[in-house]
This record gives structure tokens, C-alpha cells and sequence, in this order.
């Protein structure tokens, strides 16, 4: 293969970065391997749990399908861009613990990025929306209803309605 | 890592063209929610790939000179149910492919890619064919122009020629105006499930609101590619707005469509729900019209 490593340049998490990546790797192996972020997990690898999604450009995507040249100038989010300043979880992090919506946690980070998606929108959805915008994701733990529960309650808070 | 053999990438149509031309044996790969898991369940592996999905001018929705709809052919699925022109005149569109996979497919999965790569249950593919949708493929000596259904040939192939790629999906005027649709997904699952049967039908009405104009009915998973029912579409056509008239409708579906056993479901379930789909949509089509069926 001929140029088989290729220079890209895009923002991970805030800071602009450079790499020589592997034109054969998915964005998670890139992400794992080259950047250390282990948010990312290798799940069902074929676009089917979220266990490795992330935000690009706004959006969540599965990195195990994305193809890792394909960032070139994108902003890419992981759950590693959410700490604080000073090692602080934030909101829809610590109300997953709250809630109980953690339990081996594979699925969590995934989960969690899609709720940052939803959450950003600053829309205010019902819990079948939820349900729906939440539904690329699976989790052979909680059942769910935890999960659905730190997101609806993270969203009322962020958007100021009391219960 | 995918085993892939190379990756050649197209930034513009123009590379693209070159490089379809200069690697006629490489897949193209859009979004590559199909192509990158067949990939790795072996299915395609040690191939090469053309890259076509940072070629940002097929993005987009927008009304052409002849006031068709053109949608470029990397247009996400989330995108497309967003637009607000696809909101306007094709609502159904947006709802049929709100039913693909899950949010992060549907931002990743391109309407060119669910048509290309040519299977029955493309969510997409349905309601395309039920508003006979024109194929835009550029090549090397210019565009192309072609009616979906000649689109498909056959299961998993379709009418892309040397050096060429799929650009818009088009929706001409006279296909859109005054009519709306309504489409049916059946599967085991609400989310992250490919159909059982789709089918998508859309109704124009007459301008009193007591007849059918024009009726369009197509399904995914009755055949080995989308169809339409033209018998079914014949029948209606014309018709008074009852109840007697949309149940020989949609028994007559079972004249054209051709559905088979497979693990999925048995031929007779799929008949079984097709029919209930025609009717169910029809009544839904009709009443987005601001018809009444009695």
C-alpha cells in the first residue's frame, strides 16, 4: 500500500492536534491508540452499541465505522473533553451517578456523548423522544430507566424546570 | 484496523471520476455504514476503497432551476429529516428515513449509499420509488439522468457505470406538488432493525376532495428490489374516498408484489402486513391531504 500513513490535522477535545494515521484505522483505534483516550471502547465494532461514540462537528457518530482520515479538519468531542478545569465531573456525569445509571459501565461514555448531543440542543424533549434519541445505544446492565432518568433530569435542570 | 488493500480519496466529483476511472475494481465508499461492516465481517475485505464522503458539494437540499428537489447524493439521513424544503413538500421522506438504524447511523448513513447499494429494505428506497425519483450519476462525459426503477437491476446491483458516481436523487415538481405521503416500517425492534416490510404511499387528490387523482404505492422487502403496485395504483385510481374502495386497494397489492420466506419472516406474514401497510397508509396519505374517507 502506497501512502499508507497519512497527515491530519483536527481539534480533539478543545486543543488542535496533528497525526500520522494509518489510512486502514477507524477513528477509535485512532483515538485509542494514538491519543490514549480509552472513553472510546471497542464494543460490537460494527455500528451497533454506541459503546464508541463520540461528537464530530456537533454530531454523534460511532467511531468504529467512521474512518479515522475522515476528521481532517473536524472537531471531534470524547467523554475526556467534559472534565473541568480542575478534574470536575460534570452535570450529566455525576447525575448518571446520582441516578444509578451506571453499572459495569461500558456503555456509559457512549451514552453520555449522546446525551451531551441532547443536552446542547437546549430542546426540551419528552421521555419517548428520549427514548428514541437515546436508542443507539445498548446496555445489558440498567435496564435503561436510570439512564433515561439522569438524562430527563439533567435536561429540566439545565433548562431550569423544577419537578 | 480494516483490511482494506488501499484507500484512494476523492475530494471533489471531478477526483472521484479520475479515480473510478484509474481503479474500476475499488468500492466507493460513502458513509461506509455498509460497506465498512461488511468489510469487517470479512464479506468485503482485502479490497480497495474509493473514498467519496468529504466531497462536501453532494451535501445539501435545495430547488433547481425546474423547481425539482435535488438532494445531493451524501446527504445524511438526519439531514434530510431536518431540511425544511425536504419539511415542505416531502415530509414523508424525512419520516421514512428517521427510521433507519439509530441517531448516530442516521448521521452517518448518506441517501446516495441507501440507494446504491441496492437492497430491498433500504427505508429510503420505497418512498423514492413512490415519487419516482430521477437517479443523477456524473462520469466522465457529463450526467446522466435515470428513472429509479431502471436504477435497479437486480438485488445488490445498480445502474453505475465506468467512472461514474451517484450525485442527486431528484424529485421533479409534477411528483410532489399537491400530494403527500405516508410511510410504514415494520420490524421486531423500534430502533437499530432493518425491515420486516416498508411501504410508502403517497395521494393526490382531486380538487373537490371527493376522489383519488393519483395514487402511488411502493414497498421495500416485497421483492428483490423496492416495487411499486401498479395494479393496486390502477385499481384506486379515479376512485371515490371510502372505506370499501382503500380494502380493494390494498388487497389488490397482492397482485404485483412478490415477497419471500427468509428467516426474518414467512412469505404469508409479508403479505399478511403488506396489506394492512397499503391500507393503513392510504388512510394517513389521504387525511395529510385533507381528504376524509368514509
Amino acid at each position: 500500500m502506497k501512502d499508507q500513513y497519512r497527515l491530519i490535522e483536527f481539534n480533539l477535545n478543545g486543543k488542535d492536534v496533528a497525526c500520522m494515521v494509518d489510512c486502514r484505522a477507524s477513528l477509535t483505534d485512532m483515538l485509542r491508540n494514538d491519543f490514549r483516550l480509552t472513553s472510546v471502547k471497542k464494543g460490537c465494532e460494527v455500528g451497533e452499541c454506541g459503546a464508541c461514540n463520540v461528537i464530530i462537528d456537533g454530531e454523534c457518530y460511532n467511531s468504529c465505522i467512521y474512518l479515522a482520515v475522515w476528521v481532517r479538519g473536524k472537531h471531534v468531542r470524547t467523554l475526556e473533553g467534559l472534565m473541568g478545569p480542575n478534574g470536575e465531573l460534570s452535570d450529566i456525569q455525576q447525575a448518571f451517578i446520582d441516578e444509578t445509571a451506571v453499572q459495569c459501565g461500558f456503555c456509559t461514555p457512549g451514552f453520555i456523548m449522546s446525551a451531551v448531543e441532547i443536552l446542547e440542543s437546549g430542546k426540551l424533549y419528552t421521555r419517548d423522544e428520549l427514548r428514541k434519541l437515546l436508542s443507539g445505544h445498548l446496555c445489558r446492565c440498567t435496564g435503561y430507566e436510570n439512564i433515561l432518568n439522569a438524562v430527563e433530569k439533567t435536561m429540566k435542570k439545565r433548562l431550569g424546570i423544577t419537578e | 484496523m480494516y483490511d482494506m488493500k488501499e484507500l484512494y480519496e476523492a475530494f471533489s466529483v471531478q477526483e472521484a471520476i479520475e479515480l473510478r476511472l484509474a481503479h474500476p475494481e475499488a468500492q466507493i465508499i460513502a458513509g461506509g455504514s455498509d460497506v465498512l461492516v461488511q468489510m469487517r465481517e470479512g464479506k468485503r475485505a482485502g479490497k480497495e476503497l474509493i473514498s467519496i464522503y468529504l466531497i462536501d458539494e453532494l451535501r445539501g437540499v435545495s430547488l433547481d432551476e425546474n423547481e425539482a428537489i435535488r438532494i445531493g447524493s451524501l446527504t445524511s439521513f438526519s439531514h434530510i429529516t431536518r431540511d425544511p424544503i425536504i419539511q415542505k413538500y416531502i415530509n414523508v421522506l424525512g419520516e421514512a428515513v428517521d427510521l433507519v438504524g439509530g441517531p448516530q447511523i442516521r448521521n452517518i448513513g448518506t441517501i446516495g449509499g441507501n440507494t446504491c447499494n441496492g437492497v430491498t429494505s433500504a427505508d429510503s428506497a420505497s418512498t423514492l420509488h413512490a415519487w419516482e425519483a430521477i437517479i443523477e450519476l456524473t462520469g466522465p462525459s457529463g450526467k446522466r439522468l435515470v428513472p429509479i426503477k431502471d436504477f435497479y437491476i437486480k438485488a445488490s446491483t445498480v445502474d453505475i457505470r465506468e467512472g461514474e458516481i451517484q450525485t442527486a436523487i431528484l424529485i421533479p415538481k409534477e411528483s410532489y406538488e399537491n400530494t403527500w405521503g405516508s410511510y410504514s416500517k415494520y420490524a421486531m425492534r423500534n430502533a437499530m432493525d432493518i425491515a420486516t416490510t416498508g411501504c410508502s404511499v403517497n395521494v393526490r387528490l382531486s380538487p373537490d376532495k371527493q376522489t383519488f387523482d393519483r395514487v402511488r404505492i411502493a414497498y421495500g422487502v416485497a421483492g428483490p428490489v423496492p416495487m411499486r403496485a401498479p395494479s393496486a395504483e390502477a385499481l384506486i385510481q379515479g376512485k371515490a374516498l371510502t372505506i370499501e374502495n382503500a380494502e380493494a386497494f390494498s388487497l389488490e397489492v397482492l397482485k404485483d408484489i412478490n415477497p419471500r420466506d427468509s428467516w426474518r419472516a414467512p412469505k404469508a406474514f409479508r403479505q399478511h402486513i403488506a396489506v394492512e401497510m397499503a391500507k393503513r397508509c392510504l388512510i394517513e396519505a389521504t387525511k395529510r391531504c385533507g381528504g376524509v374517507i368514509n
